[in-house]
């Protein structure tokens, strides 16, 4: 459930955590996204960042251009002010996946340890169309949920040092894809050629905060 | 406005990164803010050698950098002392030096501090990516090439008119910052720090923690007593943005203090590093000793205040003595 007003949290003397629910849900992430459009259309003065989560908002400033209470005051008026931002229209993508093999390490880890066939596992996590909920770990990398109950598994006991660049993972009820080679601790179940990330475009992250995927398997050819 | 080729990469020490003072405004994609980890000593740097605070320099860690001059120019080294040398001679810290063509810059390791910052007049000239030429490490992309510098790399300034003009300026000697350990880092409370025992708090605040070898450019490791969270809070919290100087205690009760290259996190923040503090965590290094000081957020304004007031009274400085000349 969203909260009726946002609570407010410090973090440090130059950022603000503004907390519009207290659990992972479409509603309250709805909440995130359309509130840091209005902060955006508020243009308060010093804001210099902000950095939005499942459930809340970092919203980063120059405390020498405006006091944090100051600031506390203005983000409770913005948010008090009746009628709604419009959200943009979310993108719809499809995420073609290599599952199992070198691919997807991890499928039949998974697999044995939920007492399914690989099959059944891909079948579930393909029959889903995601929420993306927010952007962050890596650039690009978009936490996604949720994940069929009947899919939820540990993260790794553990985490691998290098994940290659498009694994796609899954964790309790959610799922990811790793837009650079990093570490991850996130069950690999398989691999996608898409490029998540590109610095060079428009716009730099494939995915938004509110858009949603589709992911889709894809036979393996014999070369 | 093309660079003209300023400095040759003789050996890129240790770690080696071209840093401004970071890329705000992308934290919404998952990219993290980079930049220099003392933009104290940046933001001097750049002023002694006639530029705006936020140009781009050199930054480099512990020891082992070796440059050759490719063209006479004014650079100003800032920041931790890594003994730069110009040839034989030392090269003086916090004020700006004249370099001639052919000579060579060495970094040969710290007397102070884990960082120096290499400005020079111009500034490097780099493409800004997403608005700014920091280096963003995790996805290699901005700063020079996205990634640490190598053997032979060219380094490229923006040219200046006589820049000479800017030779022999010299910052404050009572405004440049003290770097040693143990450290006494300021900080506010928050924002998780009601998920925390009281017990947990009272270790944070009278602990001395060790810098860990694993610390890097994503965060500084500490080692110590246990930082315990209150019974029932699970070890992890719904992941949520973050920035630098954010002190998170993942599961084990280590305090890590987060840098510049960390837009998200999933773990409890027990308080967070005052602005005015953030440049000291660029200089902490492995082994040293970490202490935690809580202040108000009026105290944390007021030494933020006090550490601008700084860098006004040296520009009004540069300002005379230019109007002098």
């Amino acid at each position: 459930m969203a909260y009726e007003t946002p609570v407010f949290r410090s973090m440090g003397d130059r950022s603000l955590l503004v907390e519009l629910g207290e659990k992972i849900a479409p509603d309250v992430n709805r909440r995130v996204q359309e509130f840091m459009l209005r902060l955006q259309h508020a243009r308060l003065p010093g804001v210099r960042e902000l950095a939005p989560g499942y459930r809340s908002l970092l919203v980063v400033f120059d405390p020498l251009t405006i006091a944090p209470a100051e600031l506390k005051e203005r983000i409770t008026e913005v948010a008090g002010r009746p009628g709604s931002a419009e959200l943009p229209q979310a993108k719809l993508i499809t995420v073609p996946v290599f599952y199992g093999g070198d691919y997807g390490p991890d499928l039949e880890g998974v697999a044995d340890h939920l007492g399914i066939s690989t099959d059944e596992v891909i079948r579930l996590h393909t029959e889903t169309i995601y929420r993306v909920y927010m952007i962050g770990f890596t650039p690009g990398y978009p936490y996604m949920g949720e994940l069929p109950a009947a899919l939820a598994v540990p993260r790794r006991s553990t985490p691998r040092t290098r994940v290659p660049k498009g694994s796609v993972g899954i964790a309790q009820r959610q799922t990811g894809i790793y837009p650079v080679e990093s570490p991850g601790g996130w069950q690999i179940i398989g691999w996608t050629p898409i490029e998540l990330f590109d610095p060079a475009r428009q716009l730099p992250s494939l995915l938004e905060m509110g858009d949603r995927v589709k992911f889709e398997a894809v036979r393996q050819v014999e070369i | 406005m093309a660079g003209v080729n300023t400095f040759e990469v003789l050996s890129p020490g240790i770690m080696s990164t071209v840093q401004d003072l970071g890329r705000f405004g992308c934290a919404r994609y998952g990219v993290a803010a980079s930049g220099a980890l003392d933009g104290f000593a940046l933001r001097v740097g750049n002023l002694l050698v006639g530029n705006a605070e936020n140009a781009a320099v050199v930054e480099t860690t512990l020891m082992g950098l070796r440059i050759k001059v490719l063209r006479d120019t004014v650079v100003a080294v800032t920041g931790g002392d890594l003994q730069a040398r110009k040839g034989s001679e030392s090269l003086p810290m916090w004020r700006s030096n004249r370099l001639r063509e052919d000579e060579t810059i060495v970094f040969s390791g710290p007397t102070s501090g884990f960082r120096s910052y290499l400005a020079v007049a111009g500034g490097i000239q780099v493409a800004a990516v997403l608005g700014s030429r920091s280096t963003n490490l995790s996805s290699g992309f901005g700063g020079f090439e996205g990634r640490p510098l190598r053997k032979g790399d060219i380094i490229a300034a923006a040219p200046v008119k006589d820049a000479v003009r800017f030779a022999d300026r010299c910052f404050m000697p009572e405004a440049v910052p003290g770097y040693s350990s143990p450290w006494r880092l300021r900080v506010v409370w928050g924002p998780q720090d009601d998920h925390f025992s009281e017990e947990g708090k009272q270790t944070f605040v009278t602990a001395a923690f060790t810098v860990s070898p694993d610390s890097d450019r994503t965060g500084i490791r500490l080692k110590g007593p246990v930082v315990t969270r209150k019974p029932g809070m699970e070890e992890s919290i719904i992941s949520e943005g973050i920035l630098s100087g954010a002190i998170q205690i993942p599961g084990d009760g280590q305090p890590i203090i987060i840098l510049g290259e960390t837009a998200s996190g999933g773990y409890r923040k027990i308080a967070t590093v005052i602005s005015a503090d953030l440049p000291l965590l660029g200089q902490v290094t492995p082994g040293d000793e970490v202490a935690f000081e809580t202040v108000s957020m009026e105290e944390a304004l007021q030494a933020l205040r006090e550490m601008e007031d700084k860098i006004d009274k040296f520009k009004r400085s540069l300002k005379e003595r230019h109007a002098a000349l």
